[in-house]
């Protein structure tokens, strides 16, 4: 097999190469990076036959584009409602195409989402840290940003005419608020601080990145002469700093910190809200902990059978017409 | 000392032994993360030593908090000191300009030469305490009292990666180029993420570091040996 070769010839800000994520180092300051919507992710990688652990293209709102100098080579889009332009063809994430040499590819924010996916039937190189692509951003450790000039290479590249076509999408529950188990330090708060939070809306403000999202909305108000120890953050973790204003960390967030956690966001409701927008409102509801493995464990089923639901080849364009019984002679004209 | 459980999300406990600074709970988190890495319960990931306090990472898909707090519990009971005792690390420091521009500042605060400064930096030993807030980051305790100095008002952009900062009694080598509010005493040779495979963090909890005083020329010198391999 050979190898595909794509010139980056735009790229914005945040755009990064990223495979599943480098767990087990959190306790020498390493987070585990990796996509921040796991499951559009997953679904990139599948939809092409892949492992759902390999190498792809995060993609921010800044948007890609590439062009295909060698090779052909089948790719995924998912992720959010982005706009993909294929050589003039326009359509949105949530597809497989076949890039052939001398083609274009744009993908730009579209009418909805924050992140978008790119992976490649085959395997895209990046350099690596500690055995994984993933990249902090923060630092630059893993594969790197991808910046304008760039080429991309993909090894033993591939095309899938049977996975041509639209990726169905994993019926989540929307809208619904985003589930948090309250604390570890609710008792630092103000009395009916973790009420306030669950129960009136904040908005996303544009202080958002791999690290984290800053919210506006009402104060949490933090008992006076607070000073706690540093300790663990999680991916999920909302601390609030010294003014009442609350962030969830993310994806590369730090390690450790001292400000006080008022709730954690359960990790299955994770790649919902990172699809979020500056700007929009987002509400949050408190679960028990044992809910919240119930919870996670229900949607993890869901997961695994909408996965495997994506990775079924649904044969090439010839095959399905056939299999809907649709062809009629004037199509064979 | 009575250890607190509290559960985070759907996939973490929290174990705390106290609300503050103390060696005891410090030394209690070092006793649980070795034998909770000793023999790790079903479906935990990591452990994040802090501190006071310590997390237990697991899958949710395998366990849940009330079967890891069991585990933890049980281990409590029968709970030794760590045995690992720390490696002591002799690491390169410059004192030199352009690696110290805090220097003077804290020679003003302490009430001292900045050679006096110095050599109160040098006679400390540090110790690694924890890792956090970036990869490589360790936070070692250790820095005398004569010349611990609070955090600056504002934070400097674009500290390059190996300066030794300080702030009260507390002591790092960065890593990535960043900006602090400690103060930038030095810059050292020696990188703590060492780009070794095999051992890619320099530093273990509970390891100590001597400062070794080096002058710009064997600063150089190291430096361009470093690079070269």
């Amino acid at each position: 097999m050979v190898d595909a070769k794509l010139r980056v010839s735009f790229a914005g800000p945040l755009v990064t190469f990223q495979d599943s994520g480098r767990p087990g180092h959190m306790r020498y300051g390493v987070s585990p990076s990796g996509p921040m919507d796991r499951l559009s992710f997953a679904a990139a990688h599948r939809a092409l036959g892949n492992l759902a652990e390999q190498t792809c293209v995060e993609i921010s709102l800044g948007g890609v584009q590439l062009e295909c100098r060698e090779g052909n080579v089948s790719l995924a889009v998912t992720g959010g409602d982005f706009s993909v332009d294929h050589g003039g063809q326009k359509g949105g994430s949530w597809c497989v195409l076949t890039l052939r040499q001398g083609e274009k590819l744009s993908i730009r924010a579209g009418a909805s989402g924050s992140w978008a996916y790119l992976a490649f039937a085959g395997e895209l190189d990046a350099d690596t840290w500690l055995g994984h692509s993933a990249t902090h951003a923060s630092s630059g450790f893993g594969g790197g940003a991808i910046r304008s000039g760039q080429m991309l290479i993909v090894r033993d590249a591939r095309t899938c005419p049977d996975r041509i076509g639209a990726i169905p999408m994993f019926s989540d529950i929307g809208n619904e608020p985003i589930r948090v188990v309250i604390g570890p330090q609710d008792g630092h708060f103000q009395k009916g601080a973790s009420h306030k939070f669950v129960s009136e809306p904040y908005t996303l403000t544009d202080a958002y990145d791999r690290m984290g999202m800053r919210l506006t909305g009402p104060k949490l108000a933090l008992n006076a002469a607070l000073s706690i120890p540093s300790e663990p953050i999680v991916r999920g973790s909302v601390q609030v700093s010294g003014d009442g204003g609350a962030t969830i960390l993310l994806a590369d967030h730090q390690t450790t910190g001292g400000y006080p956690k008022i709730a954690t966001v359960i990790s299955c409701d994770i790649d919902r809200l990172v699809q979020s927008r500056a700007g929009q409102s987002v509400k949050f509801v408190a679960v028990s902990a044992n809910d919240a493995i119930a919870i996670t464990r229900k949607d993890a089923a869901m997961r695994r059978e909408y996965l495997d639901r994506v990775s079924v080849p649904r044969g090439t364009l010839e095959q399905r017409l056939l299999g809907e019984n649709l062809i009629h002679g004037e199509l064979n004209t | 000392m009575k250890a607190k459980f509290t559960a985070i999300a759907d996939h973490a406990l929290l174990v705390q032994f106290s609300t503050e600074l103390n060696d005891e709970a410090h030394d209690l988190v070092l006793a649980l993360d070795q034998a909770l890495s000793d023999a790790p319960p079903d479906g935990m990931i990591e452990i994040v030593p802090a501190l006071v306090n310590l997390l237990v990472d697991f899958d949710p898909m395998v366990s849940d908090h009330a079967t890891i707090e069991a585990d933890v519990r049980a281990k409590l009971k029968q709970l030794v000191p760590a045995s690992r005792q720390g490696t002591t690390h002799r690491v390169p420091i410059c004192y030199e300009a352009p690696f110290c521009p805090d220097l003077p500042a804290v020679a003003q605060t302490s009430g001292m030469s900045e050679e006096a400064v110095i050599n109160v930096h040098l006679s400390g030993e540090y110790r690694v305490m924890m890792y956090g807030f970036a990869p490589g980051f360790a936070y070692m305790a250790g820095v005398p009292g004569p010349i611990q100095v609070p955090r600056k008002p504002t934070p400097v952009r674009d500290i390059p990666a190996c300066s030794v900062i300080i702030a009260g009694p507390q002591c790092l080598i960065t890593t990535l180029v960043m900006p602090t509010g400690w103060s930038i005493i030095g810059r050292s040779t020696v990188q703590t993420l060492t780009g070794d495979p095999d051992q890619p963090f320099r530093f273990d909890l509970n390891d100590r570091v001597q400062f070794e005083r080096i002058d710009l020329t064997s600063f150089d010198r190291l430096t361009r040996e470093t690079v070269h391999g």
